[in-house]
């Protein structure tokens, strides 16, 4: 178990930077997640601490130590890929012995951790088969076997479950969690699939174009976003321009042309500062479509709006609705049955459950 | 008709064309060489047409034709051992090469667009006694007159290794770009240096296609007569030399198709067992 400390980190491939001036501090035994689109640079951060990238300019420090010039074999690192990346010529139990050989253990211990391997990922019958003959989450488990009986310092995974099928990758999902639990390594997890995130990280690290977008628990980035690109990325979010009229303790005051006025609490705008343009940011499942004639309770705005378009996705409904100017989604879970495209509706809002963001 | 036998016998028109070529420009003329080598060609010069095992008999036992055989066998094997050696690390950069693999591949096919044979001379160009290098040398000073370093066994040898080398960088290029790079930082990442991940999972997936080039540069090059009859001397002769011999300088094509029946049925015997402990498949990919 170690601590993993990004300093400073700059990587460029000829012209093009695909990862600017990162600092990221990696708790010991934490389960961090590095989040975001494709060419976001979080493979290439992985890659780095792997030591399978240098960085161009910056350090990386492994429990404290300068790991820049130490090469990939010598650094103890468990590395899981997409594509599973088991030796096709090796059985099962010759792939999870692998990374033992080289580590001076007796012959004597080398077939009892992997036995012990093979049964913390649930697979104790497969040693002697291929990988060839095993479904890809077996393979998967085998690929995580092979990276957690080394005993790394810090286990390294790229969107390990990204090649499974969809039901495959949440039963994955909690069986990689469970795992890592339970041996406690320090794991960094890269994922383009927000749920996987959510789900599994201690901590999510936000990525887009190469930087650090925020750090935070799962709650922390889903409900208070510090950045248009956050809110959008994770979950849908409605995105108002709105002008902030004063900050106090209690909260920020804001008002928009389809809201009018409404106090945000102070926690959920942390970086709008005072008075000027701001952002108002909605989550779809926080808006609420209610029947015109019925009455909002107290501290609820209710506004007028007409449904657009229905996307029915079974226990929950996506609304695309329209107030004065503005399109807005809303995603609710259906009672009894839900609204029609052309249905006049309210709009239903608690402010405490907004957030905002400085105009950028 | 149905449709299953509609789709049954669609392939076979597909392949009718190809297969009616093959059965009467290769089958049928090999036939014809199977009925030569039984019959006879008489001191007049004529052939004598029946069924004699003359032909066979000499070729089979006269210590000869096995001498030149194993000869023949042994410059093949010394050629694709060489081939293995150079054409590996230069498949191996190939496929790992980044920005610049078409051109690369490009320059590999460059030399098929020369024929074989001037290919084959342009060594004497290069090592002849009034050659390139030669005449660099005298040149320098090093050497007061031409050495004669052409027409020998090295020379042989070296003909055949310029000829087939591209044959071995191709497969065994195939067969590394089908290998997933992750499987070597997976190894390195265990704990592997890039030589022991190199010697523990590049170089063993890549053996089905250093088998196939090295298949291929074996029965190629235990089957020329130009490169010894160019660059060889007069004891480099290969046995393809003496069906040449046979057939067009003493006319003697009984003789001659023994011998080629004999030396295609030792080749033959090579593919089958490669065929049975490897498979064609690879050497498909190869090719294709």
């Amino acid at each position: 178990m170690s601590s993993v400390h990004l300093n400073n980190i700059v990587k460029r491939f000829g012209a093009v930077t695909a990862v600017q001036k990162t600092s990221l501090e990696i708790q010991e035994g934490a389960f961090v997640t590095l989040l975001g689109p494709s060419g976001c640079g979080k493979t290439t951060n992985l890659r780095m601490i792997a030591g399978l990238l240098d960085p161009t300019e910056g350090e990386i420090l492994i429990d404290g130590k300068r790991v820049n010039d130490v090469p990939i074999h010598k650094r103890n690192l468990g590395l899981v890929f997409q594509n599973y990346a088991l030796f096709p010529h090796k059985t099962v139990a010759e792939n999870v012995a692998f990374g033992l050989k080289y580590r001076d253990v007796p012959s004597s211990d080398i077939s009892r951790r992997v036995t012990e391997a093979l049964e913390l990922v649930q697979l104790p019958d497969v040693g002697e088969r291929y990988p060839k003959e095993l479904s890809g989450g077996q393979q998967q488990r085998i690929a995580l076997a092979r990276a957690i009986v080394i005993e790394p310092d810090v286990l390294l995974l790229d969107e390990p479950l990204s090649a499974l099928d969809a039901n495959l990758r949440e039963d994955m999902r909690v069986e990689l969690k469970r795992i890592q639990e339970r041996i406690g390594v320090t794991t960094v997890f890269v994922t383009h699939d927000q749920s996987e995130a959510l789900a599994m990280s201690d901590q999510i690290v936000v990525m887009s174009a190469g930087r650090v977008e925020q750090v935070g628990a799962p709650e922390e980035v889903y409900n208070t976003p510090a950045s248009e690109f956050v809110a959008n990325f994770l979950g849908a979010s409605n995105i108002l321009a709105a002008e902030c009229k004063s900050r106090s303790a209690e909260g920020v005051e804001l008002e928009t042309p389809i809201f009018g006025k409404l106090v945000v609490p102070a926690e959920k705008a942390p970086n709008l500062g005072g008075a000027g343009p701001a952002k108002l940011v909605i989550r779809a499942e926080k808006l609420l479509v209610a029947a015109k004639d019925a009455a909002a309770p107290d501290g609820v705005i209710s506004v007028p709006a007409t449904i657009e378009a229905v996307d029915y996705q079974g226990q929950a409904v996506r609304y695309f609705v329209r107030a004065g100017e503005a399109q807005l989604q809303a995603i609710n879970m259906i009672d009894q049955r839900p609204f029609a495209a052309g249905d006049e509706v309210n709009l239903r809002l608690r402010p405490i459950d907004c957030a905002a963001l400085p105009d950028q | 008709m149905s449709v299953e036998a509609r789709e049954a016998r669609q392939p076979w028109i597909l392949l009718s064309p190809a297969l009616t070529a093959v059965f009467l420009l290769l089958f049928v003329p090999l036939l014809f060489i199977v009925v030569y080598s039984f019959w006879l060609r008489t001191a007049t010069g004529a052939d004598q047409v029946g069924f004699f095992l003359d032909n066979w008999r000499e070729a089979l036992s006269d210590a000869f034709y096995r001498d030149i055989l194993l000869f023949t066998l042994k410059i093949a094997t010394i050629t694709t051992l060489v081939c293995a050696l150079m054409g590996y690390p230069a498949a191996y950069v190939i496929a790992r090469s980044k920005g610049n693999k078409a051109l690369l591949l490009l320059l590999l096919m460059l030399p098929f667009w020369i024929s074989y044979i001037i290919r084959t001379m342009s060594w004497i160009n290069i090592l002849g006694v009034s050659g390139a290098l030669n005449t660099a040398l005298l040149y320098v000073g090093v050497i007061d007159e031409p050495i004669q370093m052409l027409y020998n066994q090295t020379t042989v040898i070296l003909g055949l290794v310029h000829f087939l080398l591209p044959f071995m960088i191709l497969n065994v290029f195939v067969s590394l770009e089908g290998i997933d790079t992750n499987l070597e930082d997976a190894a390195n990442s265990l704990g592997a240096t890039r030589w022991q991940a190199f010697l523990q999972v590049t170089l063993p997936l890549s053996l089905p296609g250093l088998a196939a080039g090295g298949l291929l540069c074996f029965v190629l090059g235990a089957g020329t007569y130009i490169t010894p009859l160019v660059l060889g001397g007069p004891s480099d002769a290969m046995f393809a030399n003496l069906v040449f011999e046979a057939i067009i300088t003493q006319l003697n094509w009984p003789l001659g198709s023994a011998l080629s029946l004999m030396l295609l049925a030792v080749l033959g015997a090579l593919v089958m067992v490669y065929n049975r402990y490897l498979g064609m498949a690879q050497l498909m990919k190869g090719l294709g």
